[in-house]
Formats: structure tokens, sequence, C-alpha cells
């Protein structure tokens, strides 16, 4: 039994206790122990459901891919496989692999992302430095399929609205190529240097029986032994036609979190170029009706943090009903407080982190939309657009120095 | 047979009453309608005979009179049964938090978002909403808007 008199209180956030991500965890220490925890969310709360009541499908599609800067295609991905079982479309099949394309790609750059924040809090910059400059091949590659580094708006109901062209695969192939043989270096070295095993050995343990009961998805399940995958389970898209291991661990600490989105990352890379070898040709979507008729559907999606789970509720018109959104990140906070228990303090950012909790990431612009056309800004005239936004609303920052010595 | 029929018939044996209620939507895909009186033994049938251990989330709907919950459960191998009750505004449906503890906060999500009440749901702090907001605003009803930009509070 504790005693209460040498229990410290602890408030850690809301302001970013792991990422840059507001949450807020009240913390009772007993010395450098964690004794009990409290969690309080929210605070990125923007209504996006009730939003979504108030607009048609169309705008819905742009609207669920904000959810999350970084599994945008997946969030997108979830609603419109709701929608088109809804309306009762029948998505062509070249669809649907470039939906699973341009899904294991954003895997791609949310898995390397997350070994560099896992690197970053144990003090292993080093890491970080890596593969954030690896991360940024997918990226681009992301910019060239799609037009954007996130925030790809591929979907639309019905299909895809980009088709990827043959020309693209032998770059594709390339990317995948190098980025493995880094993978491969990070696997070599997630096994051999002793110094990453014992920092995350043993931390944020979290047994399969818990992780169970609370709910925990994605690698936060599998690296604790349970054998969970939606693109197996309850199969979308095309991982239906391909073929591809899940990835779980028995270690049940961040440790094994790490090996788990490594082997992941590996599967990833066969399961492009499985796609890019079978992807069928044809129409890359079919016509989706405005309007869609009275229904009700449920859509599973496995997101690189977990499982996205979307539900849709049609009335006949162009607006939803209800639409209700599950990000991974939710279902895995219930089990963070259990992974802090009786751990130290100096963990719980890497705890915290272990999960990867999202955060939105958008900082660069491929193209801006103009005034009546739209057309791409270099850096001089995006300055003076922003010079001339604020002006019109009575801010002046003609005084301001700014990145090139722009006055206006 | 697959596997979502027989839940439905494993279903509609231990509780006659759900006959025609209990029905496959498509392949992994069950839709039980059960009333408020019976939900509980329904439900925890569900989780604890029929191995759907996995709570993926609850959703609330505001259905005119009444408040709509759909408690979505999946069990291995990707079949998802989804429970949908009733409950006129007002009142209250029992928590699930004993089966599921981290159920908890999609309850209080439609405690938030819906004006939901919940029996047996331990103590705790609000989701989503913040600390400040009003307690008898509840943004995901039909007939909540949004104040105007600039309005001031009452």
């Amino acid at each position: 039994m504790p005693d209460k008199e040498k229990i410290v209180r602890v408030p850690i956030g809301p302001q970013h206790p792991a990422l840059k991500e507001p949450e807020s965890f009240m913390v009772d220490l007993q010395g450098e122990k964690i004794s009990s925890i409290a969690l309080r969310l929210g605070y990125n709360h923007r209504g996006i459901e009730k939003g979504c009541e108030e607009r048609t499908y169309v705008q819905d599609v742009y609207l669920i891919e904000r959810v999350c800067g970084i599994c945008s295609h997946s969030h997108s991905t979830a609603f419109v496989q709701a929608v088109e079982e809804i309306a009762g479309l029948d998505v062509p099949p070249r669809a649907k692999y470039i939906r699973t394309l341009i899904g294991e790609l954003e895997r791609v750059h949310s898995h390397l992302l997350w070994l560099g924040v896992a690197g970053h809090e144990i003090g292993f910059d080093t890491l970080l430095m890596y593969t954030w400059r690896d991360r940024e091949l997918v990226m681009d590659l992301l910019a060239e399929l799609t037009g954007n580094r996130v925030h790809y708006a591929m979907n639309v109901i019905g299909g895809v609205k980009r088709d990827v062209p043959q020309e693209q695969f032998a770059r594709i192939t390339s990317v995948v190529d190098a980025l493995e043989e880094r993978t491969k270096y990070y696997v070599e070295l997630a096994m051999t240097e002793e110094t990453l095993a014992q920092r995350l050995s043993g931390v944020g343990y979290l047994s399969k029986e818990d992780a169970e009961r609370f709910g925990a998805v994605g690698p936060t399940a599998r690296a604790s032994g349970v054998d969970r995958d939606t693109r197996r389970d309850d199969p979308y898209a095309a991982y239906g036609e391909l073929e591809f291991q899940v990835v779980t661990d028995t270690r049940c600490d961040v440790f094994g979190r790490a090996v788990v989105r490594l082997g992941e990352l590996m599967q990833t890379y066969s399961m492009i170029r499985q796609v890019l070898k079978k992807m069928p040709d044809g129409p890359t979507s079919v016509r989706a009706p405005l309007k869609i008729p009275t229904g009700e559907a449920v859509s599973r999606y496995e997101a690189p943090r977990g499982e996205d789970v979307h539900y849709v509720r049609g009335n006949g018109t162009d607006k939803p009903e209800r639409a209700k959104v599950r990000a991974p990140t939710l279902a895995n906070l219930q089990s963070v407080a259990k992974m802090l228990e009786n751990g130290y303090l100096a963990d719980l950012p890497i705890v915290v982190a272990a999960i990867d909790p999202c955060f939105s990431c958008t900082d660069r612009m491929v193209a801006v939309r103009g005034t009546s056309e739209s057309k791409t800004m270099n850096w001089e005239e995006l300055v003076q657009y922003g010079v001339r936004w604020y002006r019109e609303r009575g801010i002046d920052l003609s005084n301001v120095k700014m990145r090139g010595e722009v006055t206006a | 047979m697959n596997e979502s029929e027989t839940v439905v018939q494993e279903l509609q044996a231990a509780f006659p009453f759900l006959a025609g209620r209990a029905t496959v939507q498509r392949e992994r895909r069950v839709w039980v309608d059960v009333d408020r009186d019976k939900f509980a033994p329904v439900f925890g049938h569900l989780a604890k005979n029929l191995g759907f251990t996995n709570l993926l989330m609850i959703t609330g709907l505001d259905a005119g009179a009444d408040l709509e919950f759909i408690y979505h459960l999946a069990r291995s191998r990707g079949l998802i049964a989804n429970v949908k009750v009733r409950c006129p505004k007002g009142e209250s449906v029992e928590t699930i938090t004993g089966t599921f503890p981290g159920g908890h906060i999609y309850e209080r999500e439609l405690i938030d978002l819906l004006g939901a009440k919940i029996d047996g749901l331990p103590e705790g702090s609000r989701y989503p909403l913040p600390d400040n907001w009003p307690k008898d605003e509840h943004p995901l009803l039909k007939d909540w808007k949004p104040r105007e930009k600039g309005a001031q509070d009452a």
C-alpha cells in the first residue's frame, strides 16, 4: 500500500508530452516510479463528425482525409469504402490496387517517421537523421504519384482520382529497393546494437491479456502477441490477393514494438512489388451518384498505427445522416496507462511515443490554388501572396522582413 | 453456411426474441437489433460466449425522440457484430465497462456529444469537449447549431 504522503503529483502536458500533439497526463509519483496515471484527451477535437453531416459526401472525402496528417489515405479509404458499400458500387480492380499501393507507401513513411521519433526520444538522434532522410524518398515518390507529400486526395467515391501509369513503376521499384536496403540496416542495428536493446527492453510492458482487454490495435497489439491485422482478417482493397505475413512479437515492450514495425516495413516492400506485378488493366473509377441511398455500413482499415473504424449511415440525400470515425490512437491510449504503471518517469516519453500517437505534419506546399485558376508559386510569390492576404484583412506585414528580403 | 450465418443462428437459439432482428448484411457483418431491457444479456452472450472480445467503438445517433447506440464488436478473423439499441432521450443505458474497461472513453463521448446517460460509468474527466463547455449543449444532436462567429456567451 503506497504511503499517500510520499506521492508527488506531476502534470505532464497538455503541450506535447511526447510528440507535438496535445494530451494531458496527471502522473502520481513515488520516488522515480509512476504509481498511477490519469489521462485527459480531447484538446484536438475539431468537430469533424458534425462537419460531415453538414457537407456532401464529395466534400466529406476531403474533410475526412484531414482527420490525420499522416494516415490521410487510411481515413479517406475507410470512409469511401463504407459509402461505396451503401451505394452498392463495384469499385474497379485497378482502383483497389492503386489504393493498396498508396496505402502501403503511406505505411512506409509513417513507420520510418516513428523509428526516427523513437530514436529521438531515447537520445539516439543519429537514428532520427538517418530514418528521416530515408523517409524523404517515399515522401517525394508520393508527391510524384499523387501531387502531394501528404493528403494525397487519391480517393473518390467509386475509385481513385488518378491512375498510376506503367511508366512510373520503375521509379517506384527503385525507391522500394533503396528503402529495403536501408531498412535491412536498421533491422541489423536493432538486433545487434546493445544500447538500443537495453534501453527499450522491458520498458512499457503490456501483457497479451491487457492488450486484448483494453482493445489495443496495430503494432502495439501485435508486439504483445495479439495476432490481429485487418488486412488479413477483414480484407479490403487488394489485400485479399496479396501474400504477406502478419508480424507479431512476444516481447510485449517498446523494443518489441520497434521489431514489429521494422518487420512490417519488410513485408510492405514485398507487398508493393506484388501490387506492381499484379496490377490489372482497366478503369480507375466508376461513376458514383451524388445522393447515396438509405443504408449503413462499417468499414475497417489497417492504418500504420492500427485499425481505423468508420461507420456511415446514408439517408437518401447527398449528405450523410452520420459519419463516425474511430482512429487507432484512441484505442491504444487505453493501454498507455497500464504500460506506464510501475515504470519510471524517465520512460514516459518513449512509452507514449511507442504507440505512435497521431499528429499532423503538413508543412510543405507543392501547389497553391489561385483565385481563378490553379498555379504553382515560388517562395517569393508565396510571401507576396501572404502579405497581400493579411493586408486585405487589415494586418500590415509590410515592415516585417522575411526570408528572401521581401518588403511589399 | 458461413460464419456470419452461424452466429445469427446461435444468437436466435439463445434468444428466441431475436428472430428476424439478427441479420447478416454481407460476409463478416452481422447486425443485431435489441430492446433496451434485453441488451445486457445479448451483449454479454456475444462478448463472453461467442468470442466477440474486441470492442471496436460505439456509435451514437440522434434518432428523433430516441438516441440510438450501435456497439461494434469484433472477433478473430474479421467478423463484426453490430448491436443496436434505442433509448428515449433523458433515460439511461447500462455501462459496458464491466466487460470492456477500455470502453469508458467511447461512453464518455456519447455523454458529451449526444447527452446520453450511462449508468455505472466510473468517475473520470470528460471527453472530448473542453471542461468549460456548457453541460447542456451536445453538438451531435440534430437541432444543435454552432453559434455565429463572434457571438457572446449567454
